[in-house]
């Protein structure tokens, strides 16, 4: 479904990315971990366009997302992101953030958006916010709403960026568990995420990177139960202690 | 004091000198509010362009911004009125000088407008540039194109939160239209002008052109506040209005 190859950027003189290979099949879970910096949330923003790359090739559903000619609008509506800071709309509801790309972008009607934007209300636990404000609500339902934002779309894939790192300790739960629910229907997902916990739960894969290399690229099983570089298991030793 | 002046027959025209103060401050708001709407127009397109990513966008707005906020605005009023129909083609030159109806008028709007554009522009400008990033990359991300996210996303909130800013602008520009007087336009303080120099009686009716002055900027200020309350996002940490 996604697949990248060799994928290298640079800002500048600073390379971002080096020579990235990984692919997510159809209904797969891949989870992206590193330290701050190695590039986890550069990777998974070039998997739908927003970060331009300058060597390599990416592709999505056959689909080349580096090539000019491509329809990104297009190619985005069908991939939904979540984003650590949540980027819900602060001037329009909770129902009016889920309707836009719904009305603006797929072409459906106010009354078609708004139905199935309080479906999947419903569905994250959220319906008695409908009528809200982003900003009367707490981090972790602004998490959940814009989950089902991306969901309005109907995604062949969803990308999360650290979706539980802004939130506060009591709050990362409500989220992960709509997570976990999407996992587990068959949603293919690539997630860039320290909750290691999520990743035993429901990844497929598990990828490790440091200084915009993929370091480590394995099953789960083999992931967490004998990561090969040093690197990675310094990191694991690090944030599993909490 | 002996505000009964206002009462006298005028040197002039039939009436009494309050009939020169009522067309005064008629003059006085006609420039102003036309030139408001062509500084917000063309300010609003300007400020866009500068926060554009293309540099041919972006560069002739920063040359526009650049000259016509730093020559100074008496300047201009005299480049509008004396030097443009002497640069034009002399047919046109020509008509501007003997065949279009208020040539001092039209001057002082265009004059005004359009140097004021420049100063809404940048209001315009830091207000789109205050949103984060992840706002237009969360529109992007959801297959918007860019004029729809800045439509949708970027507009509404960088206006919500210049709205005291532009207040100032809005309330400058009726003060700034008393340098049309150097041009001719017989606005309030070129009226007052007059009156004082017929009657002597300087101080009352510098008094009166004062107050006329304080009332319509007040005017403006409640309204702009008005505004301010109406569209305040709720549940948005920043915006005022309590």
């Amino acid at each position: 479904m996604i697949e990248m190859k060799n994928i290298s950027k640079w800002y500048g003189s600073f390379q971002v990315l080096n020579d990235c290979t990984t692919k997510v099949e159809k209904g797969e879970v891949v989870v992206v971990c590193g330290p701050s910096g190695s590039g986890k949330s550069t990777l998974i923003k070039c998997v739908n366009g927003l970060e331009p790359f300058q060597k390599g090739e990416i592709t999505v559903n056959g689909v080349s997302v580096g090539d000019p000619a491509t329809d990104l609008p297009k190619l985005r509506s069908h991939i939904g992101m979540v984003f650590q800071n949540f980027e819900l709309f602060p001037h329009m509801t909770v129902t009016e953030n889920i309707n836009l790309a719904q009305i603006k972008v797929l072409g459906r009607s106010p009354a078609e958006a708004t139905e199935r934007s309080l479906a999947l209300l419903n569905r994250v636990g959220l319906s008695e916010q409908a009528p809200k404000h982003p900003g009367q609500l707490s981090g972790g339902q602004q998490q959940r709403v814009a989950i089902a934002r991306a969901l309005a779309m109907d995604p062949i894939a969803m990308l999360f960026d650290e979706p539980t790192s802004a939130l506060d300790p009591e709050m990362i739960n409500e989220v992960l568990d709509v997570m976990v629910e999407l996992a587990t229907e068959g949603m293919t997902m690539m997630v860039v995420t320290h909750e290691m916990g999520f990743a035993r739960k429901v990844a497929h894969r598990v990828i490790f990177m440091d200084e915009g290399r993929i370091e480590e690229d394995a099953a789960k099983e083999e992931f967490f139960g004998s990561p090969r570089s040093e690197r990675s298991q310094l990191f694991l030793s690090k944030i599993l202690h909490h | 004091m002996d505000f009964s002046v206002f009462f006298q027959p005028a040197f002039s025209g039939g009436g009494i000198y309050l009939d020169w103060v009522l067309s005064g401050i008629k003059w006085t708001l006609l420039v102003s509010i036309l030139a408001w709407i062509i500084a917000f127009s063309v300010g609003s397109v300007l400020g866009v362009l500068r926060t554009s990513h293309l540099t041919v966008l972006r560069a002739p707005a920063t040359v526009y911004v650049e000259i016509f906020r730093n020559v100074p605005l008496l300047v201009q009023m005299f480049i509008w009125y004396f030097v443009l129909p002497e640069i034009v083609p002399k047919s046109v030159g020509m008509w501007m000088k003997q065949g279009m109806p208020l040539p001092e008028f039209w001057s002082a709007v265009l004059c005004l407008g359009f140097y004021t554009a420049s100063r809404v522009a940048e209001q315009v400008r830091s207000g789109i540039q205050s949103i984060p990033k992840g706002q237009t990359e969360a529109g992007l991300a959801m297959g918007l194109t860019r004029v729809q996210v800045y439509r949708h996303v970027l507009l509404p909130m960088g206006y919500r939160i210049v709205i005291p800013p532009l207040t100032s602008e809005f309330l400058t520009i009726f003060k700034n239209s008393s340098v049309a007087l150097t041009i001719g336009v017989l606005e309030l303080t070129a009226q007052a002008r007059q009156i004082s120099e017929y009657t002597f009686r300087t101080f009352e009716v510098f008094t009166v052109a004062t107050v006329v002055y304080l009332l319509i900027t007040l005017t403006v200020t409640v309204a702009m506040r008005a505004l301010e309350k109406k569209v305040r996002v709720p549940g948005y940490i920043g915006s005022a209005g309590k």
